[in-house]
């Protein structure tokens, strides 16, 4: 007799829980990115048609240091993320730690328009930026102006102020690229020899910048005569007026990709999303807003994309082949993760 | 047998002084009451430096020595083998004890003129410093990049005055780091200053000029002795704030400038090495304790402050 009513109760209680849950799978996804006037771009372009093309509700949520938070979900079990959209090293990383879902690719066809070195089994790449080399206009003329890292590091012949990042990411890749390393043959990286160029060229360094911000006002203002940028960055000064230029020659490419988060109740529906989110149609909307380049080869067939927009994206077939692509894997290996701590000692040695 | 005959009157004797008078008892008593209100009134402070300072401690003590493998000292002993710490460390301590010099070499002229002079000019003098404090760091140290900059107003200017043919390298360096954080931190030390000063009793500078000290004399002597409390209270205020400054050397230091909170702020968000980043912190706090101690020593912490003259 005592015992029925609780039984009841909790019954009832598992009944109403489940469905909730299910209602809930059906209908909400929540996709997290890095905020701002990027994420604001994805959703107009990107996530809210593939929201609606599904059926789905769209939740989000930004953070720009979402690995951490990531982590404390999976671990807890209280996933209440679906897709983020993460820096591909922060995927790669997740992987080893187990925080990501293995993708079924069968939900997801759309990935067989990427190249092989842009996704895995458990991510795929959906944006691109360059890290480039950008110059003075005003000390410079489009003819001597420094065109390769090999220039930059040529204080003789290219005189001038110049800066360069304050992290190992990708500046041991330019550096390489100043020594005279093919873009296809920089991994698994030759770490002596990028701090040992980087070394000469330490004197001439004017400032070495710590966020995108810093970097842009530094050749803005003119601070510095050259710099290594990002091409956003550099896009904003130019249109601001400031007489500045890039080419995306010997870019270094990186990307962001999409993963699931482990544990998510909306494991299908989540999938599906991913699939839309880089559906070439959709990615093609994107640079039409944002300095981002769509990393679906295909969105540069749409149509959508005008040929003198397309010149000066990262991702476009034309840049594409004269960048060379960061390699999220052998920074988030041992060595590279070694090659980071050595970065601070590096700067800060006379 | 004379023993116990003895005992009785000394009994009796030390019986006097032992139980307490009734007077006696509601005065302790009136004393632990008091003390128990006392400590009801602290409560509230006493329950905040326990939450947000005591157990963040502790917690930051045992992430410092805490590895997946259990216990491990690896984080301190990295901050003693590692050159790149010893050189962190080295110059935090040398840019802290210059600005804070300087600090004294420009700090003591303002307060002694807000001390000495009357009515509205006082006034303005103290607003001048106080002004720039109520002002966020943040916009202090990028008004200082526009000023310093390579095509800033001081290169523009000296420059265009023919002063100069290249710019100077004011800032992106330990030069920048100086200037910024010495402006930030000239309130901590004209404030304490001037406070001491102005309880310097204008009859004492008086009666040694009647007594025929030159001026010179009268404030070497009289003035400077009596002034010298605010000195080491503003000298310690401003050297401490130094050693864990952050925004200031970040903007203006051109990221060779790195100093032992950039170091903390690195650990956690390239490496996310928590361990390493507590380790940091908790010697810094250390190495400021050994300061005041060393302080406290010739000069009590109590008078510095002006609790006790």
């Amino acid at each position: 007799m005592k015992k029925f009513p609780g039984n009841a109760i909790s019954g009832i209680t598992l009944a109403m829980l489940s469905t909730i849950a299910s209602h809930a799978s059906a209908e909400d996804i929540t996709f997290v990115s890095q905020g701002g006037a990027y994420q604001e771009a994805q959703t107009k372009a990107i996530l809210e048609p593939a929201a609606k093309k599904l059926g789905l509700t769209l939740k989000q949520d930004s953070s720009p240091k979402a690995y951490p938070i990531i982590k404390t979900q999976v671990e807890s079990g209280k996933v209440t993320w679906d897709v983020v959209d993460l820096p591909t090293g922060d995927c790669i990383r997740g992987v080893q730690e187990g925080l990501f879902e293995k993708l079924d690719m069968a939900l997801i066809p759309n990935a067989a328009q990427l190249p092989a070195e842009l996704k895995d089994d458990y991510s795929v790449g959906y944006i691109s930026y360059s890290t480039v080399l950008a110059y003075r206009t005003d000390a410079f003329d489009e003819d001597s102006a420094p065109k390769t890292w090999a220039d930059f590091w040529d204080t003789k012949k290219y005189p001038g102020q110049r800066s360069l990042r304050n992290l190992p990411r990708p500046t041991l890749e330019i550096a390489l690229l100043a020594d005279g390393v093919a873009a296809d043959k920089l991994y698994p990286m030759d770490v002596e020899r990028a701090f040992r160029k980087l070394e000469e060229i330490k004197p001439n360094i004017a400032t070495w910048w710590t966020s995108g911000g810093q970097s842009a006002q530094l050749i803005s203002d003119g601070e510095v005569d050259m710099i290594q940028a990002w091409n956003g960055r550099i896009s904003a000064v130019q249109q601001a007026g400031a007489p500045v230029a890039f080419d995306y020659n010997q870019g270094i490419l990186e990307t962001n990709s999409l993963c699931v988060l482990k544990g998510t109740p909306h494991k299908e529906a989540a999938m599906k999303f991913v699939n839309e989110a880089i559906d070439a149609k959709l990615q093609a909307a994107l640079p039409m807003i944002i300095d981002y380049g769509p990393l679906n080869p295909e969105a540069f067939k749409t149509g959508v994309i005008p040929d003198e927009r397309a010149a000066k994206l990262p991702s476009s077939p034309q840049n594409l082949a004269r960048q060379a692509l960061l390699s999220a894997k052998w920074w988030a290996s041992e060595e590279g993760v070694k090659a980071e701590e050595r970065w601070l000692s590096f700067v800060q040695k006379k | 047998m004379t023993n116990a005959y003895l005992a009785k009157p000394l009994a009796e004797a030390s019986g006097r002084s032992g139980p307490p008078s009734p007077d006696q008892a509601a005065l302790a008593r009136e004393e632990r009451k008091e003390h128990a209100s006392m400590l009801l009134l602290l409560a509230p402070a006493l329950v905040m430096v326990a939450v947000l300072l005591i157990l963040p401690l502790c917690w930051l003590t045992f992430q410092s020595v805490q590895s997946e493998e259990g216990f491990t000292l690896a984080n301190y002993l990295r901050i003693f083998n590692e050159p790149i710490y010893w050189d962190t460390f080295a110059l935090t301590f040398k840019i802290s004890f210059l600005v804070t010099i300087l600090s004294i070499i420009m700090g003591f002229p303002i307060a002694y003129a807000a001390s000495r002079l009357q009515g509205f000019w006082a006034n303005l003098v103290l607003i001048c410093v106080i002004l720039p404090f109520w002002t966020s760091v943040l916009v202090r140290s990028y008004a200082w990049l526009v000023l310093l900059q390579r095509r800033g107003l001081v290169n523009q200017t000296l420059i265009d005055m023919g002063i100069i043919d290249q710019p100077l390298n004011l800032m992106h360096n330990t030069t920048g780091t100086v200037i910024g954080t010495l402006h930030v931190m000239l309130p901590f030390m004209v404030l304490p200053l001037y406070a001491v000063m102005k309880k310097i009793p204008q009859d004492l500078l008086q009666a040694s000029e009647s007594l025929g000290a030159k001026p010179f004399y009268t404030f070497r002597r009289v003035f400077l002795p009596m002034a010298a409390p605010g000195i080491m209270a503003g000298s310690i205020l401003v050297f401490v704030i130094c050693l864990g400054f952050f925004i200031t050397p970040e903007l203006l230091g051109g990221g060779r400038t790195i100093l032992v909170s950039m170091l903390v702020q690195r650990n956690v968000e390239l490496y996310h090495a928590w361990g390493a980043a507590s380790a940091v912190g908790l010697v810094l706090l250390l190495v400021v304790f050994l300061i005041f101690w060393g302080v406290n020593r010739f000069i009590p912490i109590e008078r510095i402050l002006g609790a006790r003259s």
